[in-house]
């Protein structure tokens, strides 16, 4: 059994989630990552994509538009700026959010909006795939 | 001696009055607990960044940040948002903001600053309109939204963004209420840009963090972030403050209400009394006289 830690997953309405878990995988602004208990201390931001814990009970997944992780001694903390349980994700969500994206990516016209939007699509057919 | 119909009609009203009043604060305390609800859910997202910021925010040396940070080097134009209720009818509530507000723009009008004032709520734009009109420059209108959400900050906080970047103003205050219990709320000013984290306490600066990517592109990344995080908690306080202030009040104008009717109710017996033992006296002064 792996070792613990503690996971806290926080959006600015609420707290979705806040367990021991073993393992959490983040969509980091650069990359993927694993973070586990013990890990080096990272501060990083997030692109829109799965976030997934494991922990004992079972592997839980989240959609997240972006915020940022912070991986720490006492813990992993994700603050997103939006997320949704993997059960609350409905193809009519994922598609108000992809529009969304677009809209900005059409009125911006920046690189940045571009890759929100790119994102996004990855992201949202990986969680409905 | 006041007439008995005329007073009868008094009690009425007052009656129906109470009656109103109660139902307010009895909606007032429901939504309050919703407010609370929804200020304490909001904690742990404020609390966590806000510690996050103050850390990223302490490794900044110098004049070297973002402007959002150490500012654009100017002082001369205030912007101040004002958030105040969309509904009166809460005690001192949207007036104390409105004090705290204008005694602030009046202290930099007199220091010779450009006061520009945006207003979150329909009441404070009310109560700062004669004294202050000619410094407002926007209003968000607040009445139509049923729950608070993290939308509505961040559309606010994108304004305040683009008017900063287009150099409208140099610096942000928000006027707002903490709620601190049902009969207590704090008008707060706080300044948001450029960001002021010096309140957050630090923990201890044992871990030395990596950053990904660099400490100043989160930094650039998070700041607009905690304009609109600050502006959320600001409304969520709000909310609760409006709500507990509203309750409040409406407890003493039921109280005062019922002690109104008592006291009217007294008056109104003793008037028919005396109008009963005035009619006995003719009678009998009547009988006597045969």
């Amino acid at each position: 059994m792996a070792e613990m830690m503690q996971f806290d997953l926080v959006s600015p309405e609420r707290r979705l989630t806040s367990v021991q878990a073993s393992e959490v995988q983040i969509p980091g602004a650069e990359g993927d990552f694993t973070a586990m208990a013990l890990h080096a201390p990272v501060i990083t931001t997030l692109r829109p994509g799965v976030l997934k814990v494991v922990t004992a009970s079972g592997t839980e997944e989240y959609l997240v538009t972006g915020g940022f992780a912070e991986v720490g001694a006492a813990g992993t903390s994700v603050l997103a700026e939006r997320a949704f349980a993997k059960a609350d994700v409905t193809p009519e969500l994922l598609e108000d959010l992809i529009k969304e994206a677009n809209l900005q990516r059409d009125a911006s016209n920046t690189d940045m909006a571009a890759k929100y939007a790119d994102d996004l699509v990855a992201a949202s057919t990986q969680i409905s795939g | 001696m006041p007439n008995l119909k005329v007073l009868k009609n008094r009690i009425a009203s007052v009656k129906s009055t109470r009656k109103i009043t109660k139902a307010m604060q009895m909606v007032a305390a429901a939504k309050l607990r919703r407010a609370q609800e929804a200020a304490e859910a909001g904690r742990p997202y404020a609390e966590r960044f806000n510690a996050v910021m103050a850390q990223l925010a302490g490794g900044v040396s110098g004049d070297s940040g973002p402007k959002l940070l150490v500012g654009n080097g100017s002082n001369q134009t205030h912007l101040l948002v004002v958030m105040t209720a969309e509904r009166g009818l809460c005690g001192g509530f949207n007036g104390n903001i409105a004090k705290l507000a204008r005694v602030a723009a009046n202290k930099l009008l007199a220091e010779g600053k450009t006061v520009k004032i945006l207003t979150v709520g329909k009441k404070g734009r009310e109560a700062l309109k004669r004294e202050l009109g000619s410094h407002f420059i926007g209003h968000v209108d607040l009445s139509e939204v049923k729950k608070l959400g993290y939308d509505n900050a961040a559309t606010i906080a994108q304004d305040l963004l683009t008017r900063f970047d287009a150099g409208e103003f140099d610096v942000a205050k928000i006027f707002y209420s903490t709620f601190q219990s049902v009969i207590s709320q704090t008008p707060t000013e706080q300044q948001i840009i450029p960001a002021d984290f010096s309140h957050v306490e630090v923990g201890e600066q044992s871990t030395v963090y990596d950053y990904e990517p660099g400490e100043e592109a989160i930094l650039a990344d998070l700041l607009p972030r905690a304009v609109a995080t600050q502006i959320f908690s600001a409304l969520l306080e709000n909310g609760a403050s409006e709500q507990g202030a509203r309750m409040s009040a409406m407890d003493n104008a039921t109280r005062n209400a019922g002690d109104m009717i008592d006291k009217l109710t007294i008056q109104y017996n003793r008037s028919r009394q005396a109008v009963i033992t005035n009619e006995l006296i003719e009678i009998i002064s009547g009988a006597e006289a045969l």
